[in-house]
């Protein structure tokens, strides 16, 4: 059959001018995508115009230059709700990046709906981010925090789950997409066992949101969260989407200027979604470039880079995996964008400074999720993780790296 | 050999090197020769923080001297520390407080001193140097 060549990833890679250098003599190998992930030109681009232009502050002044940067600000937060398709754009909040608005969440949703005694639920492969938060806010309110283990295949176990849903639940936190292994978590599952107990789910799409088409009303999630620099935007913008009547019901998480109505000494009213929760000036420009590196990505189609990343990526664990003593994490579970993997019982940390003199970055150690390591009783993994500009010739690299480290460390 | 003596002598097996691999095989034969610590020391309270992989360390005081011993995890790791001690171990406590480590620049291993690769190596030295500190206090107070 006749298939037309959609995907050129050698004319992708131009776009994207970081790419393009030499480290520690070696032309670079980028595989640490799942930290953050280059920008394209379009993005650099539209944040030098965006200085060099209508830079001014937002919602507040009736001057032209404000007006224009406003209406450039709340394009952008249309453009993200059209994305993930939110039924509304005050659904869509504007946060410094994944972290930030899960702490939102947790501080916020927990003052409201948190009691003594209550539940909240997260999986053993989250991220640091979807952990620390919850235990805060269950420590300050005496409720409990949860955790789903994991199936021998470092799966989260949905029948241990769907037995620790009760009255007494109060959320369900969970990541998308683990950053330390790549699993892809059976969220819509997990959303759905929730909502026949009448708990909300949060998603941490911090990774989910880079590999997988998302839509929050098919989903059907309440909360789904992420941060622009991991999607080949900016760093210091990320969004956080919540249905509107727990956000409606939810008090501001922090205050200012921005989020209130009127202000008087005795009495503060605050202002409509979405700008209760966003206190202070926001990141006008980055939110404007995370506007720009999402109308690229559409121009390419998520539906081509999920093809081409899954192909990528099934190629780069075949070809890890034909290496002696090449041991893969999570190997078998549905995957996305992550390689995790272990050389002989050479430490990781090893393996990475080797493999960063080669000119190839990738991660070394626990990767922000010290509870999904210390479960498989390792010290940490190496994590080559993938984006849509990466190449084949790349992960022959990688296999001819890992093949000096067992050379030294035999 | 004074500690600046045990540092010029790294220096110079390291100028012997101009290729990156070789001087890193190297510091792996050094890994791999580091004394092995005690058992009994591999545990939180001789463990240093902020390390990438484990580094346990642990000092007494021989005739004046401060001995080190240590262990890793990690091979690279355990070298720059053979490398630590070869400098450090049985030397007086001042002369290990005063040390100049410019050295570990010179040999090109600058990088494992940056705060995000490890910032082991700097927590290291900071913990060999406070070992020194308390050998030097106890060695001042009178004896009962
Ligand atoms: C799954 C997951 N959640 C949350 C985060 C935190 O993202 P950020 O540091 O951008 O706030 C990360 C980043 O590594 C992640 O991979």
């Amino acid at each position: 059959m006749y298939q037309q060549v959609a995907f050129d990833v050698s004319k992708i890679r131009k776009d994207f001018p970081a790419l393009h250098q030499e480290v520690n003599g070696k032309s670079l190998v980028y595989l640490d995508n799942a930290a953050t992930s280059q920008k394209p030109q379009a993005v650099i681009d539209s944040i030098l115009k965006y200085y060099t232009t209508i830079n001014s502050n937002v919602h507040r002044g009736v001057h032209s230059l404000s007006r224009q940067a406003t209406e450039a600000f709340e394009e952008a937060r249309k453009h993200f709700q059209r994305f993930i398709n939110a039924e509304h754009a005050r659904e869509v909040i504007i946060t410094k990046g994944a972290t930030d608005s899960i702490n939102l969440v947790a501080h916020s949703f927990g003052s409201a709906y948190l009691k003594e005694g209550s539940e909240v639920i997260i999986s053993a492969l989250e991220h640091h981010a979807n952990i620390v938060p919850w235990q805060v806010i269950c420590e300050q309110k005496g409720a409990r925090l949860r955790v789903i283990p994991l199936t021998e295949n470092s799966e989260i176990d949905l029948e241990v789950f769907a037995s620790m849903l009760n009255e007494k639940t109060a959320i369900v936190a969970i990541g998308h997409i683990s950053n330390a292994l790549g699993v892809i978590n059976p969220v819509k599952e997990i959303i759905r066992l929730s909502h026949n107990n009448n708990v909300p789910v949060m998603i941490d799409g911090a990774q989910g949101i880079v590999h997988e088409n998302v839509d929050v009303q098919d989903l059907d999630c309440d909360f789904y969260c992420f941060s622009s620099h991991k999607f080949y935007g900016p760093m210091g913008v990320g969004i956080l989407y919540g249905k509107e009547k727990f956000l409606e019901k939810m008090p501001p998480y922090q205050t200012g200027g921005e989020m209130i109505e009127s202000v008087t000494f005795d009495k503060t009213t605050y202002n409509e979604l979405p700008f209760k929760f966003e206190t202070g000036t926001p990141n006008v420009a980055d939110v404007i470039g995370f506007d720009a590196a999402i109308s690229y990505i559409e121009n390419i189609g998520m539906e081509e880079i999920m093809a081409y990343e899954n192909e990528l990526l099934a190629h780069g664990i075949s070809t890890l995996k034909n290496i002696d003593g090449v041991r893969i994490l999570a190997d078998g579970a549905p995957k996305a964008g992550v390689i995790s993997f272990l050389i002989d019982d050479i430490h990781p940390f090893d393996a990475g400074t080797i493999i960063d003199k080669l000119g190839i970055a990738v991660r070394t150690g626990h990767h922000c999720a010290q509870p999904v390591m210390d479960l498989l009783k390792i010290p940490g993994s190496v994590r080559a993780s993938l984006a849509f500009y990466n190449t084949t010739e790349e992960i022959d690299r990688l296999h001819e790296a890992i093949k000096i480290v067992k050379q030294m460390f035999g | 050999m004074t500690v600046n003596e045990s540092a010029q002598k790294i220096v110079e097996e390291f100028g012997m090197f101009d290729d990156w691999m070789d001087k890193y095989n190297y510091l792996i034969d050094m890994g791999k020769s580091l004394p092995l610590i005690d058992e009994k020391f591999k545990n939180e309270k001789y463990l240093i923080s902020g390390c990438q992989s484990r580094v346990w360390l642990s000092a007494e005081m021989e005739d004046g001297e401060v001995v080190f011993k240590a262990d890793s995890d990690a091979v690279i790791t355990k070298g720059i520390v053979n490398l630590l001690i070869r400098v450090f171990s049985h030397q007086p406590p001042e002369d290990i407080i005063d040390a100049d480590i410019s050295f570990i620049d010179k040999i090109g291993l600058k990088e494992h001193l940056s705060p995000t690769r490890s910032n082991g190596l700097m927590s290291m030295i900071k913990q060999m140097k406070l070992y020194a500190v308390v050998f030097k206090t106890k060695m001042k107070e009178p004896s009962a």
